[in-house]
């Protein structure tokens, strides 16, 4: 069930303008910069291990799709379904979009996501665990996962810091209460 | 005593907080009936119950040693206070055979020899070997190892001989915390000696109500009994001398016998385990740490 | 230690990942503990840890920083699997480490034998915990340190110092074993992996976790149920000694709360009773909470010297705590 008090959530008004954007650019988009990602670090896709192959969905509570995500050495993808569309994933993991982007750079930690219920799993506990220490590893910032570097890398970075830092502040303003979680370091 | 077996017979600590009488009288009971050969005795689990038994063991061992069995003192787990590692101290120099079931019983027992109690994490052969140099002729291994490692380790340290918890609730956990006096709502110094009331530990179970744990004192042991079924042939194989059996308040005569005949070939392996469920056991019967899984399950031995 | 209590303790701080010990010496760790991607230490999860050349960038990153690298080679080895535990000990060497955190007797030998200049520390898993014990690692092996088990108040260890010339380093915050560590085998009853055979506590594998429609969350581990938390109510890690049991037909919290352990209240007591190191456990989280709580505890031992209250970065650390909750576990011996 969604955690519908968090503070988290995406306002309603940013979440009816992601739903009509057109799935299948987003998804050939979304999968080609993963597999860019893991053709230039192969390095973790040894420390995922056992989970490379395997989908894995993320389901962000405020938006009306989920994400079905496979990693592998040559077809690594990312594709957008209905949340009723999930049953191929072994392993589910739900949480307001703004604390999945919070994991992915590193904002937040995932334990602590866990224990206040921002963070919710379901099926293979390995396999959710496993994607989580790699995305620690994997410092995942904008321009790290458009495989950019230097003065692009840094523009991209200070652009989605900006637009995050943004976002998560409209979030706290509508939620019901302040977030207690990890700040940015 | 003589055996049509090679395999002997051990009876363990008792590691609940029997009261005197009964204690002494379990041993008396022991010395007469039981067709063990080798007896562990004194408290193992709690310091604060030591002062309660204190005065029964020199009765006790004489009974024992009479009728025949071999005594040895098994000692403290967890040693904290100066009380509880004087008495160590003073244990490791006593003129008789010794467990040790904490490392700061090891340097002062150099002198003499010792067995090695199931609390002493020994997992592999370059530890008991080391152990073996500092005095340890007996081992018995810690719960949760398997037969196969045992069998590796057994082949490479011959010198030691290999005894293997048998048959009871499996030790589990120690802890500095008292979990008796925690569910009475005590503390561990003003605790009562409640864990009185559970001679075979308290039992603890999941929130849908399936039977799991059984709390003593600061020990954590097992719901379910532990047995293992290995024939004298198969246990002669992986290099095994004696089975420990952990005493409980069931009819630990009628137990031992059950082994005995079972060791002796005189019933096969399902009647054994038929005829033990007949007693009334602690818990239900597990064995699959043996085979190196979870330790409740009860599984199939191989042959 | 008999010098006395004026020296400045060092902070102890975790890392599970490149990215994490970077963190951790970058918020201004003394030195960060990690260990090999295998059984031979006791964080031994899926996606974490250390490959020998990711330790050797890693010390050359730490060193930089000021920070030493201490590595955790602290589960028992394995029956006739020994080479892997001494190749963990020789390649922590080869990397330059600063010191070897070791349980197993095995281990400490080979490191003794064959690495007489590498810096040896007693694990926790070791449970050392008499100044007897702790003298016979030191004499035998030559110990430099002891990582205390929790099971000691402060006074006994302030008592236990004074008799032993080894420095001892105490758990100061993070996540809180109940039962005596390296003497727990609860998680190898429930799944048949354990913290002293392959690694870990409540294997990922062997945890199960469902949500009805109410929100209700329900924790179960080798397919024994251990915790339900009511929606919206704080959750705990999947471990046994933590859950909720009933027994004389009460139910709870029978061996502990979900709760972390933050020993920030005693840090001026641990000083005085001789205590050398601090260790923030940890090496399963992420890089957030390293450098939250690595900054804090910074704050708060500088803070001893200087003065300066870190009680407010201390309070924010509360949201990473299990359950929400902290306790000073049995550094207090009400706690017993």
């Amino acid at each position: 069930m969604p955690n519908q008090s968090s503070s988290l959530n995406l306002p309603p008004l940013v979440s009816s303008l992601i739903a009509p954007l057109p799935k299948s650019p987003m998804e050939m988009l979304l999968s080609a910069f993963t597999k860019r990602l893991v053709a230039r670090r192969p390095e973790l896709l040894r420390r995922l291990g056992a989970v490379v192959k395997v989908p894995i969905a993320i389901v962000p509570d405020d938006m009306p799709h989920a994400f079905l995500l496979s990693l592998d050495n040559e077809k690594s993808s990312v594709s957008i379904c209905e949340k009723t569309e999930i049953s191929d994933a072994q392993a589910v993991v739900r949480a307001p979009f703004l604390v999945l982007l919070g994991l992915l750079d590193g904002t937040y930690d995932g334990d602590a996501l866990f224990f206040t219920r921002d963070l919710r799993i379901e099926g293979k506990t390995d396999y959710v665990l496993a994607l989580r220490n790699t995305l620690e590893e994997a410092d995942l910032s904008p321009g790290e996962f458009f495989g950019l570097s230097g003065r692009s890398a840094d523009w991209v970075n200070g652009v989605g810091a900006r637009m995050l830092d943004k976002a998560r502040w409209l979030a706290a303003r509508t939620g019901s209460q302040p977030s207690t979680l990890g700040r940015p370091h | 005593m003589p055996n049509s077996s090679s395999i002997e017979l051990a009876l363990g600590p008792c590691l609940f907080n029997w009261p005197a009488d009964r204690l002494l009288a379990f041993y008396k009971k022991i010395a007469t009936e039981a067709p063990i050969d080798r007896v562990y005795l004194g408290e193992v689990v709690c310091g604060k119950r030591m002062p309660f038994t204190d005065n029964i063991w020199p009765e006790a061992i004489e009974a024992l040693e009479a009728a025949g069995k071999e005594v040895v003192l098994s000692t403290l787990a967890q040693p904290v206070n100066k009380r509880e590692r004087q008495i160590l101290q003073q244990q490791a120099g006593y003129d008789m055979p010794i467990e040790v079931n904490d490392m700061s019983m090891v340097p002062a027992r150099k002198q003499g020899t010792f067995a090695v109690g199931p609390y002493l994490n020994v997992y592999n052969e370059a530890t008991l070997s080391f152990l073996a140099r500092q005095g340890a002729r007996t081992w018995c291994p810690p719960v949760e190892l398997s037969l196969d490692s045992i069998q590796k380790i057994a082949a490479l340290v011959p010198e030691v001989d290999l005894e293997l918890f048998a048959f009871g609730r499996l030790p589990l956990a120690l802890s500095s915390r008292c979990y008796h006096a925690r569910a009475h709502g005590l503390r561990k110094d003003s605790c009562q000696f409640i864990c009185e009331q559970d001679p075979d530990g308290m039992d603890v179970a999941t929130l849908d109500g399936r039977r799991f744990l059984a709390a003593n004192g600061i020990q954590t042991l097992s719901d379910a009994c532990h047995f293992a079924g290995l024939s004298a042939g198969h246990l002669a194989t992986l290099g095994i001398k004696r089975l420990r059996l952990s005493p409980h308040t069931t009819d630990m005569i009628a137990v031992s016998r059950l082994f005995r005949d079972f060791l002796d070939g005189h019933c096969d392996v399902d009647k054994f385990e038929q005829q033990l469920e007949m007693l009334n056991l602690p818990g239900p019967l597990c064995n699959a740490y043996l085979l190196g899984d979870a330790g409740w399950k009860r599984m199939a031995l191989p042959a | 230690m008999p010098e006395g209590t004026t020296k400045r303790m060092e902070l102890v701080c975790p890392a599970g990942t490149p990215a994490a010990l970077r963190a951790a010496a970058d918020a201004g760790a003394d030195a960060i503990y990690c260990g090999f991607a295998n059984e031979t230490n006791a964080r031994n999860f899926p996606g974490l840890n250390f490959s020998p050349s990711e330790l050797a960038d890693g010390v050359a990153y730490a060193h930089a920083k000021g920070a030493r690298v201490l590595v955790a080679i602290n589960t028992f080895a394995q029956a006739g699997q020994i080479h892997l535990w001494e190749e963990a000990v020789n390649d922590a060497a080869s990397a330059g480490a600063d010191a070897v955190i070791a349980a197993d007797i095995a281990v400490l030998q080979h490191a003794a034998t064959n690495h007489p200049d590498l810096r040896l520390h007693l694990s926790v898993q070791a449970a050392a915990n008499t100044p007897e014990a702790i003298r016979f690692y030191a004499e035998t092996f030559g110990v430099k340190r002891v990582v205390l088990p929790r099971v000691l108040s402060v006074p006994e260890i302030a008592a236990l110092n004074r008799e032993i010339d080894v420095e001892t380093e105490v758990f100061v915050f993070g996540g809180l074993c109940v039962m005596t560590e390296g003497r727990c085998a609860l998680s190898s009853y429930a799944t048949g992996k354990s913290p002293n055979l392959t690694g870990v506590c409540s294997p990922p594998d062997h945890v199960d976790y469902t949500e009805d429609p109410s929100g209700r969350l329900q924790a179960r581990l080798g397919g024994f149920t251990i915790d339900s938390f009511e929606s919206g109510q704080a959750a705990g890690y999947p471990t046994l000694c933590k859950g909720q049991f009933s027994a004389i037909e009460k139910t709870g919290y029978l061996f502990e709360d979900p709760v972390s352990l933050n020993a920030f209240e005693l840090l001026e007591e641990l000083s005085s009773a001789g205590v050398t190191a601090l260790k923030i456990e940890g090496r399963q989280r992420g890089k957030a909470y390293i450098a939250g709580v690595v900054k804090a505890f910074r704050q708060a031992v500088d803070g001893l010297e200087s003065g300066a209250d870190a009680r407010p970065a201390i309070a924010a650390l509360k949201a990473f705590s299990e359950g929400g909750q902290q306790t000073a576990g049995s550094y207090k011996k009400t706690w017993r």
